[in-house]
């Protein structure tokens, strides 16, 4: 069970958290003005590397905030998290 | 046989138990493996698919064959007798693979704790309490957890000295000054069975298993231990390995530190004459215990053709034969050792055997660190060519492995490996101390020989995988098929699956697979290791958690009442809801059908308070709920309502409901009741992650208010009654609208809504006044109570769909027939730009239709599916859809059903077909809407 740096709490038991998949997957500004493939894109396809991932976590069963972590997908290790409309830190 | 003394076992008591229907005695600190040997009994099972007689082959929690069955006091299927601690009055049997579950409830009490520390310390042997000690200097949290009911590990089953005292007195005294320290917890009898992220383990404690009938009721059974550690040392220890020749199975085969630990720790005699068959110069100390012990030790057998000089001289001296530069080929005997052939090396294959009598046949190919926990953890292993096995390489979390788990198998090593590893782990936590090391005496060694397999024309008889019954001849008709893997090897034989997962086997097959195909058995590696290290019971991870704590149970403010009155309950997510209020005589169909009627005729009415409600509230709120619902909610007035519905932004229908306006700024959604948590999470997410600008706050009041919808055509009359100064007329109080009024003397907030169809109130007042208002509704003696199974019906009638029983997540708002609730004129909404994919436009998607089975008694089972024609053509059967609602009607008079049928919204008098056991039954293709299509009850 991974132990997740919340920004707001600290350290907690995974159990705690739900999971949200990859972050920075912003809704399209303008849905109506994209192409069926784009809006597809959008809806449909995620990245799944080896590797550092920038994902959504909510700390659901504590103050239920939401953020991002960068997490290497092949170790589970947290290289750090950061609130919601903070930009990505570089992976240590 | 038992010694006459020696061993840790307390012979002024005696304890008495049965096997196999006889009675034996053993004596306190055996375990049953122990003392069926001291009984000597041979076969304690049967092998799983040959039927082959099966003896006592390890000592721990590693054994293959010694698999039993506790008949008393509890029924536990599957436990190594290797690893049961004798107590009085057990009964156990031999198994032949399988093992029976009790077939009554487990009156046994299991916990669990949580806990955290700077050093786990895993295992309790020379390493592990040097490790220990050497971390509880520097005052940091230790944990020290091992499976034995006394600390020592290997000391326990040799002579060997550590600091001067016999290493069994050093490891009693060791444990005993590490308890006193505040800041030290020794766990015995606790296996770590699981190492997952962050250092995160898991280890259950046996706490009474070993006192039997006496365990008191009071002690939980077992415990599951969650341990979260700064840093772990694994002093796991190794585990002995077998050699494959013919007949290696045999009653009397054991490994030769088994049958050590077996003479030293419990003062049994596993044999009378042996024959040691060993590769290595552990093998040597353990004939000379044994020899010690009183075992007739004939020789020993060793491939190296030049052994270690002092091993030699000291077998010399107690005149023990020694041959080396030669191999065991065969062990015989008829359902137990008899007899042993041995040959030289250089002739294995063209004979040249000769024979020597012997009940024992003690085999050490080596030892295997015990890195399963290591390999858990996410460390990766490496081969290590000196000692011929796999041993811990890289970590990837705050681990290290210490003495013989990684490969260093002297005791001075151990403990110098040990007192090292536990100072490195405390450094994290406190300041670092230097500790001494324990001192123990170093035999000079010659190099080992990782010896595998006995060369041979036939190994039919070559055993790999005992537990398995797998010998080298399958791996080789395996390796034979063309594979090169050992997971797939595995799975082609089953080498490894069994209880034991292949604890003393698994490298050995390995090394077989590597023989046949001809490459160095480091190219190979093992087969993966998972949790749980042992066999764990579901009781134990259970723990606490079972019956009526499994899961919280949620019951409204008006429960008492429904109990009162003989409510059966459904459960909805966590809540009890009330099902149908059965009379005398009444079955449930019976009941829902007068229900109904009460509903659709006279006064019914429903607790309620179990749909989910969430408090909108901000200046933000309106444009918020217009981003979410796929209908516009900015432009409802104060006092108004109105239905919406929640896609996905695939444009799935996510969950519906109705949202009232309280004020400007302020809104109340309601949820379906199994969806409230859900929703709130999806408002959550987009409000913080999308829309962080919005002022909009979201609070849960689902438990806050008590809800009763009063229905049916004498509602406004029984309304009035309760609530003079409301005005009740339709024109004051128009469908879609709320008011405030004291209801039964109550301040509450009444809607016009309706779930089915019938002129309806639904009125809210908070949770402390349910009860009070319930039970004035019903004083009035005009109104039935209804529960689920009548609203089911009533909604169902009017095509009301429940979302996640008619719909699936793959079913649009258009699907159900609505595209009236999906606004053209919002420029967006969560959904909107998913309903022009050319998925969603197809005619043939399937679409909520009603069903009418064409005679009007037959209930369609729902998940029925739906066919075309009336006699099934050869499979696959095009399917059109299924039923999702299946119910008989009091309005109607007959059974109808709503369905999801491909391009269903075109199809309506089309007659289609459900197979329903053997039958076909005809049904008709209706709209979704099937009483009062055209709304003319919901005003009275």
């Amino acid at each position: 069970m991974l132990l997740i740096p919340c920004p707001w709490c600290g350290p907690r038991e995974e159990a705690e958290f739900h999971y949200g998949g990859q972050a920075h997957v912003a809704y399209p500004e303008d849905p109506a003005a994209l192409s069926d493939e784009e809006w597809a894109r959008y809806l449909f396809f995620r990245d799944n590397p080896k590797g550092v991932f920038a994902e959504r976590w909510s700390h659901s069963a504590g103050c239920r905030r939401w953020f991002n972590a960068l997490r290497d997908t092949a170790t589970n290790r947290i290289h750090g998290v950061y609130r919601v409309g903070e930009p990505r830190p570089v992976a240590s | 046989m038992r010694r006459d003394d020696g061993g840790r076992i307390d012979r002024s008591r005696v304890l008495r138990f049965r096997f196999d229907g006889q009675e034996y005695t053993g004596h306190p600190g055996d375990t049953l493996a122990s003392a069926l040997l001291a009984n000597s009994v041979r076969r304690v099972a049967t092998s799983v698919r040959l039927g082959r007689p099966r003896g006592v082959f390890a000592a721990g929690g590693e054994e293959p064959n010694a698999v039993v069955q506790i008949e008393e006091p509890f029924p536990e299927p599957m436990l190594p007798a290797t690893t049961v601690e004798l107590y009085d009055g057990l009964v156990a049997s031999s198994l032949a693979g399988q093992g029976r579950l009790a077939a009554g409830p487990d009156p046994a009490r299991y916990d669990a704790v949580h806990a955290h520390c700077d050093v786990l310390v895993v295992g309790a042997g020379p390493a592990g309490l040097a490790a220990a000690r050497a971390a509880a200097a520097t005052g940091a949290r230790v944990i020290l957890a091992d499976d034995q009911p006394e600390p020592g590990g290997s000391l326990l089953g040799t002579r060997d000295e550590v600091d001067g005292v016999p290493g069994a007195d050093w490891a009693a005294a060791t444990a005993a000054h590490l308890e006193e320290r505040p800041e030290v917890r020794v766990l015995r009898r606790t296996t770590v069975f699981g190492y997952y992220d962050d250092n995160y383990l898991v280890a259950v404690e046996r706490r009474t298993n070993h006192l039997g009938a006496a365990a008191p009721a009071h002690m939980a059974r077992e415990r599951i231990w969650r341990i979260r550690a700064r840093r772990v040392v694994l002093a796991t220890g190794a585990h002995e390995r077998p050699i494959a020749f013919a007949g290696n199975d045999l009653p009397g085969v054991m490994l030769a530190g088994a049958a050590r630990t077996y003479a030293t720790r419990y003062g049994v005699l596993p044999g009378r004459r042996a024959v040691v068959f060993a590769a290595n110069d552990g093998a040597y100390a353990a004939a000379l215990d044994l020899a010690d012990a009183g075992l007739d030790v004939a020789a020993v057998v060793d491939p190296r053709p030049a052994p270690g000089e002092l091993w030699a001289a000291r077998l010399r001296e107690r005149g023990v034969e020694l041959l080396s530069g030669h191999v065991v080929t065969a062990a015989r005997g008829d359902g137990q050792v008899s007899s042993v052939e041995v040959s030289p090396v250089s002739s294995v294959s063209s004979g040249g055997v000769s024979s020597i009598d012997a009940d024992l046949l003690l085999v050490s190919g080596g030892w295997n660190p015990v890195v399963h926990l290591y390999s858990q953890s996410g460390g990766t292993l490496r081969h290590d060519e000196a000692i011929g096995t796999l041993v811990p390489d890289a970590s990837t979390q705050a681990v290290e492995a210490a003495g013989a788990a990684r490969g260093v198998f002297a005791l001075p090593g151990c403990l110098a490996d040990g007192t090292g590893a536990g100072a490195r782990a405390a450094s994290a936590s406190a300041p670092a101390r230097p500790v001494d090391v324990p001192r123990a005496e170093e035999p000079p060694e010659a190099a080992p020989l990782a010896y595998w397999l006995v060369p041979a024309a036939d190994y039919a008889g070559h055993f790999v995988d005992l537990q398995r019954d797998v010998t080298v001849a399958d791996v080789r008709r395996a390796t034979g098929a063309g594979l090169r893997s050992v997971e797939h090897v595995k799975r082609y034989t089953t080498a490894g699956t069994a209880h034991d997962q292949g604890k003393t086997s698994g490298l050995l097959t390995s090394a077989v697979v590597a023989h046949a195909l001809g490459v160095p058995v480091a190219e190979l590696g093992t087969t993966t290791f998972r949790a749980p290290y042992q066999p764990v019971s579901f009781a134990a991870l259970a723990g606490r958690d079972r019956g009526a704590l499994h899961d919280p149970v949620r019951v409204t403010a008006l429960h008492e009442w429904h109990v009162a009155n003989g409510a059966l309950f459904e459960n909805v997510g966590q809540w009890k809801r009330p099902w149908y209020y059965p009379r005398p005589g009444e079955d449930m169909e019976a009941a829902v059908l007068r229900e109904c009627a009460a509903a659709r005729e006279g006064v019914a009415a429903m607790d309620a308070s179990t749909l989910g409600k969430i408090d909108v509230i901000g200046p933000d709120a309106g444009e918020f709920l217009d981003r979410l619902y796929t209908n516009l909610m900015s432009s409802l007035k104060v006092g108004s309502i109105r239905y919406g519905v929640m896609c996905r932004p695939d444009g799935m229908v996510f969950d519906d409901g109705t949202v009232i306006r309280v004020a400007d700024d302020h809104f109340l959604v309601t949820t379906t009741t199994g969806n409230a948590a859900a929703v709130l999470d999806w408002m959550e997410e987009w409000l913080q992650t999308e829309w962080p600008w919005l002022r909009v706050h979201l609070t849960s009041v689902t438990e806050q208010w008590a809800t009763v919808a009063l229905v049916g055509p004498g509602s406004r009359e029984v309304l009035a009654g309760l609530a003079p100064g409301l005005a009740v007329g339709v024109d004051d109080f128009p469908f879609m609208t709320w008011r405030e009024a004291e209801v039964a003397g109550v301040p509450a907030r009444v809607c016009r809504i309706s779930f089915s169809g019938e002129l309806a109130f639904e009125i809210n007042v908070t949770s402390w006044d349910g009860l009070r208002l319930w039970t004035a509704i019903m004083d009035t003696g005009l109104v039935t109570p209804y529960g689920t199974g009548t609203m089911h019906v009533l909604r169902a009638e009017k095509g009301y769909p429940i979302v996640g029983q008619d719909t699936d997540g793959t079913v649009t708002p258009h699907d159900l027939g609505m595209s009236w609730v999906v606004s053209k004129k919002k420029p967006d909404f969560v959904g909107k730009r998913s309903f022009s994919r050319a998925d969603t436009m197809r005619a043939d998607r399937k679409q909520l239709v009603g069903l009418l089975p064409e005679d009007p008694d037959v209930l369609l089972p729902e998940g029925t599916h739906l066919v075309a024609t009336g006699t099934l053509p050869e499979p696959p059967v095009p399917m059109l859809g299924h039923v999702t609602s299946s119910y008989r009607s009091a309005a109607l008079g007959r059974t109808f059903a709503l369905a999801l049928v491909r391009g269903g919204q075109g199809r309506h008098g089309e007659r289609l077909y459900a197979p329903v056991g053997d039958a076909l039954v005809p049904v008709t293709v209706t709209s979704h809407v099937l009483y009062d299509p055209e709304g003319a009850r919901r005003d009275g």
